[in-house]
């Protein structure tokens, strides 16, 4: 069970590459690598809490009024985290502003909250948080930092919005005199950066398949 | 005496989409050696990298597709598609550029969607466009033409320039382009007559431009006769324009070019005559072909009047192409004998 649930969230039913949830703060904040682990920790920790917290109530909850409690829920929990953001990250706030508060809106929250958490056990469900939350998380640093290499020629600028002053040593900067692939920046960069990393998945997947089909004799014959 | 018995059908049709491709590129000699003659050989060499690479491109991809290289090479479409994307780039551009414009134009605008026939856009007006919001600085670049700077920009030092190995003593002659100056001009309320008192225009529109485009214009003319395009797109797309900026030029002369500034300036006869008429990715029906025209007309003026870019004939053509299915749809011609 846990093993499936690992797997599922991480790749088989990742929730920006195939269940495809959750764009619209994935393609607007991936410009760089910093502000998509910025958006994907809090998205996973929102994760973690609404279905564990979902997962504990499941049993008092009329099926009837659900979703708008789930809602309610769900709204709490990101309450806090913008809280706590403005508290001790405000710099990495400020750079991500209305997608803190807008985390309620996305779909694969409440889709997990009434998918799994709402009909499962909540170290189960906690579990499935985490997972979908890191396989999220996944995406958005893969995404961020595809597009802050091509299009600002830097990874990893602003960390020190993350971790403090002295992460400003992490930044890379792989060529000073790089003028900037714009496109890479601006919003079309980032249905180009999705949908290949989208189609790079379904081929691996594909591959798989077609080694699977090799190696077992018996769907040969 | 016998004769040969001939089944039909008996009219041939010798018009193969290679013969279509060069009927293009002769069409577009006037204009190019119009281009050369008052910006330099340099756009020359910048056709030279665009083709190249666009061969170098479409052989990759097809041998990725596991398709037949040679006939898909030899069908010339990727020599027009170089070809036209280098007429649209500054006169004098890196060779790095025009590598990210063609390489996009090919992978993204046409093989990505299966190929020459199934690319909904122009793939030189993607790869244009690509440019044209990734590289703002060196896309507008544009240097003055020869009788204005007095330079002639030798083969030598363009080839240096290209490759970006010579001294850049040019970015002294690069100037905005006639649609860019007017348009600057206006926002800053200077009156029509006075923007026109400026070196950089001629008789009808911008010294060296008129020419280019009459060239375009002639190149055009010639792919009608020979029907390798059609008439609707030209005279639905020029007549839009110029009827628009004809109404706003009527009203008031001071504050609007004239139609005639407005054909000779910029992509418009080019688009109008060699982009807009891309038999793949325009209209199919007749009567689609002159709302298809008519609606680049009006983008164009709309874009280069109150739109951030001088010029609007690529995102005008791109725009219009999204609508060509739902364009195609309401002008399916009636099967003979419905009602």
């Amino acid at each position: 069970m846990n093993k499936e649930i690992t797997q599922n969230g991480l790749w088989t039913n990742n929730v920006a590459l195939v269940q495809l949830l959750g764009l619209c703060p994935l393609l607007a904040v991936t410009n760089n690598t910093i502000n998509g682990i910025g958006l994907g920790v809090a998205t996973m920790v929102t994760l973690i809490l609404s279905n564990t917290l979902v997962s504990l109530i499941r049993g008092f909850i009329r099926s009837e009024v659900r979703l708008p409690v789930f809602v309610l829920i769900i709204a709490c929990v990101v309450t806090v985290i913008e809280l706590l953001m403005k508290a001790f990250f405000f710099d990495l706030f400020l750079v991500l502003g209305i997608f803190i508060p807008l985390i309620v809106t996305n779909c694969a929250i409440i889709g997990r909250a009434e998918g799994f958490a709402s009909r499962n056990p909540v170290g189960a469900s906690a579990l499935d948080g985490f997972m979908m939350g890191l396989g999220f998380l996944g995406v958005l640093a893969l995404l961020g930092a595809m597009r802050e290499i091509i299009g600002s020629g830097t990874l990893l600028a602003n960390a020190d919005l993350m971790f403090g002053k002295p992460a400003k040593a992490l930044t890379i900067t792989f060529n000073e005199d790089y003028s900037g692939f714009l496109l890479a920046i601006l919003p079309p960069g980032a249905f180009f950066g999705l949908a290949i990393l989208i189609a790079a998945k379904n081929a691996m997947g594909v591959r798989a398949k077609d080694r699977d089909t090799l190696i077992d004799p018996t769907l040969n014959t | 005496m016998t004769s040969v018995i001939v089944s039909s059908p008996y009219v041939s049709q010798s018009k193969s989409l290679r013969r279509l491709m060069i009927n293009v590129i002769i069409g577009l000699i006037p204009g190019t050696l119009a281009y050369a003659w008052f910006f330099g050989p340099s756009i020359m060499i910048n056709i030279a990298i665009a083709v190249l690479f666009a061969l170098g491109f479409e052989a990759v991809i097809l041998w990725l597709r596991k398709k037949s290289i040679k006939p898909h090479l030899n069908d010339y479409s990727a020599v027009v598609t170089g070809w036209l994307f280098a007429l649209c780039l500054p006169s004098h551009s890196v060779w790095w550029l025009i590598v990210v414009g063609i390489g996009f134009a090919m992978i993204a605008g046409k093989h990505l969607y299966g190929g020459l026939g199934f690319n909904p856009f122009n793939p030189a007006m993607v790869g244009y466009v690509v440019l044209l919001i990734s590289f703002p600085k060196e896309m507008t670049s544009w240097h003055l033409p020869i009788p204005m700077s007095g330079e002639t920009y030798g083969l030598v030092d363009s080839l240096k320039f290209v490759l970006g190995i010579g001294d850049s003593t040019w970015d002294a002659f690069t100037a905005a382009t006639p649609l860019d100056h007017v348009k600057t001009a206006l926002r800053q309320d200077i009156p029509i007559s006075e923007i026109f008192q400026a070196p950089l225009f001629g008789k009808l529109g911008g010294i060296g431009w008129e020419w280019i485009s009459a060239g375009w214009l002639i190149g055009g003319l010639w792919l009608l006769i020979n029907k390798t395009i059609r008439w609707h797109i030209p005279v639905a797309l020029l007549g839009s324009l110029g009827s628009i900026a004809w109404v706003f030029y009527l009203i008031d002369a001071e504050t609007a070019t004239s139609p005639l500034f407005h054909w000779l300036s910029g992509g418009a006869m080019l688009g109008a005559f060699f982009i807009a008429t891309d038999p793949v990715s325009a209209a199919t029906t007749n009567n689609g072909r002159i709302y298809y025209g008519i609606l680049i007309g009006l983008l164009v003026y709309l874009i280069r009047n109150w739109g951030g870019y001088p010029d609007g004939v690529a995102f005008a053509v791109l725009l219009a192409n999204m609508c060509v299915p739902l364009i195609d749809y309401y002008t399916q011609p009636k099967v003979y004998g419905a009602k």
